[in-house]
């Protein structure tokens, strides 16, 4: 197993209209989705979600929690016809989840198509921005995750598992590696604590928000590890692991990163290839101590009592990794891993010499350059109200006004994706899992599909009095090979699923 | 894409092609700052250009309800 695996990126944008923070978000969110649908010739009526197969209170650790007892956020399969809510022919979701838009990448299976469509994600919000400034003041979105004021959104990863994996196993490395890896994944942000109460700078925009080590809470006492089991495919097969600890990334590298170590942790994890216990004494708090020190200098300790910095923790796995591959690939994995890999101890060894020698690759320096450059120049201090601004507006979607896209432009920033490929992924679906079948879909038939979800879509055909709706419970079925050419040749949905059903039966 | 060459750590004592020589501590240090003062000056004129006029106004008017 390699750094490849089932992946995608979900994302909540903060939203604004500038002048008026009393807008209401939820009408506003709706319609950012509304106005990007219409343009795409989406109708939200139709292509809307398939809400059968969602279960969020299912726990991972083996039980459902009760109904009555959740949190009225915790309730996202409950349909409601004023939410706008499309697929889109790249197979995202577009939506609303509770205050904010959101985009759900389709399902890929390499950290470099993660972040290809992560930024087609962007451009979606991007597109939706402009047609919406036709009416002035507009509306703004923002790629970040707190408004600095106690409000905090998330950016969250999902990894493909096998079920047989313990989740007890999951749960002892990811927390340390977790509480390890903001110093190269974190956005950075003005201000410490929650609600920003203490001036200063630190690594991480979420890591104030989490406060307890294992949950399945998402919007209140956020844990290091979330444990909702939903996995939207076979589930005695599979897990989809979703983690909400991450920032939301601009850079590259940074994005590469965090999907790709990550997922080699998974891999390493069930193929039990880690054999050294990284355990730590106090993870919450080790969390937002490492956030806090952006000198990456300050120690974390492990539950045996060793003292380790972030970078040098982050080093360990990224040593088991190297041996890892060594014994099963001979030190020659595939492209993908080969990318990681090298990008991994290329960041740790900058970071370990000299943060700001790494702001090309890394969110949190890059950022943190600006803000001391304006520092210095201006004599300011880290209250001052300029710096919050520069830390929104980096995040802000259009080119010529998010100051991330303006130092893009510039330059500033190590691409490894380039415009036209991420261009491309903003109407295409990756071409290798089942996002293929449900965006191809969508792109043919879209007056013959009442609804789609993760693993199914609906078809509404014209004369058939019941709708027909088609299981996708594998994600790494329906791709470009396997249904491409019935696809290319079925002009209607109505022989698609005479297809499908003569080549099944 | 980088070649798939070694994918072992690349530590302090075995730096990377793409760092500088390694010189006294100082001397390095204060060079580096002079390049990075200028270079992010010209960085900081650009954010003058876009960033919004009334920074107090625009940041208590950022203002989101809690998400996942």
């Amino acid at each position: 197993m390699t750094v490849r695996r089932v992946m995608g990126i979900e994302t909540e944008y903060g939203i604004s209209v500038p002048g008026d923070p009393s807008a209401n978000p939820m009408i506003l969110s709706g319609q950012v989705v509304n106005s990007y649908a219409s343009m795409q010739g989406i109708r939200a009526a139709h292509a809307s979600w398939d809400y059968a197969d969602e279960a969020p209170l299912r726990d991972a650790r083996g039980f459902e929690m009760n109904r009555a007892l959740a949190d009225a956020s915790q309730l996202t399969d409950e349909e409601d016809p004023t939410l706008a809510n499309v697929v889109l022919t790249n197979g995202a979701r577009l939506y609303v989840d509770h205050a904010h838009p959101e985009y759900s990448s389709p399902e890929v299976t390499s950290p470099r198509a993660a972040l290809t469509w992560d930024r087609a994600g962007e451009m979606v919000m991007a597109e939706s921005v402009r047609r919406l400034s036709q009416v002035p003041p507009g509306v703004n979105l923002y790629k970040n995750n707190t408004d600095g004021k106690g409000a905090s959104y998330g950016t969250h990863e999902n990894y493909l598992m096998r079920r047989e994996t313990p989740f007890t196993d999951i749960v002892r490395h990811l927390v340390p590696f977790f509480v390890a890896r903001q110093v190269m994944c974190g956005s950075g942000r003005v201000g410490i604590g929650q609600d920003s109460r203490t001036a200063g700078f630190q690594l991480s925009q979420r890591s104030d928000f989490f406060e307890v080590e294992v949950g399945l809470e998402t919007t209140l006492k956020r844990p290091i590890i979330n444990t909702r089991d939903e996995p939207h495919a076979v589930a005695d097969l599979y897990r989809r692991l979703h983690v909400i600890i991450g920032d939301a990334n601009h850079c590259d590298v940074a994005n590469l990163l965090k999907l790709g170590t990550t997922s080699l942790v998974l891999a390493m994890v069930e193929d039990r290839a880690l054999d050294h216990d990284l355990t730590l004494a106090r993870p919450v708090a080790s969390l937002h101590a490492v956030s806090h020190d952006p000198t990456l200098k300050e120690t974390v300790e492990l539950r045996d009592g060793e003292r380790l910095t972030a970078v040098q923790v982050l080093w360990r796995y990224h040593e088991m990794a190297d041996r890892y591959l060594r014994e099963r690939y001979a030190g020659e994995p595939d492209a993908d891993t080969a990318e990681v890999m090298h990008w991994w101890a290329v960041v740790l060894d900058k970071l370990e010499r000299e943060p700001t020698l790494a702001a090309r690759e890394v969110d949190w320096v890059a950022k943190q350059q600006v803000l001391e450059g304006y520092i210095d120049r201006d004599g300011m201090d880290w209250s001052d109200p300029r710096l919050r601004a520069v830390d929104i507006q980096w995040s802000d979607v259009r080119p010529e006004k998010g100051i991330f896209h303006r130092l893009r432009a510039a330059g500033r920033f190590e691409e490894l994706v380039d415009d036209e490929t991420v261009l491309a992924a903003v109407h295409e679906p990756p071409p290798d899992t089942r996002a293929y079948f449900r965006g191809t879909c969508l792109r043919k038939y879209p007056d013959q599909i009442a609804a789609a979800s993760w693993d199914s879509v609906i078809f509404d055909i014209p004369g058939q009095t019941s709708l027909q709706r088609v299981p996708m419970l594998e994600p790494l079925r329906g791709t470009r090979a396997s249904v491409g050419p019935l696809l290319d040749r079925s002009p209607d949905a109505a022989t698609l699923l005479r297809e499908l059903a003569s080549a099944s039966g | 894409m980088p070649s798939q060459e070694h994918s072992r750590p690349q530590r302090r004592d075995d730096a990377p092609d793409e760092a500088p020589e390694p010189t006294p501590a100082a001397p390095e240090a204060s060079a580096r700052k002079e390049d990075l003062d200028s270079d992010i000056d010209s960085v900081l004129d650009e954010i003058d250009g876009v960033l919004e006029s009334n920074a107090e106004e625009f940041v208590r008017g950022f203002v989101q309800k809690g998400g996942q």
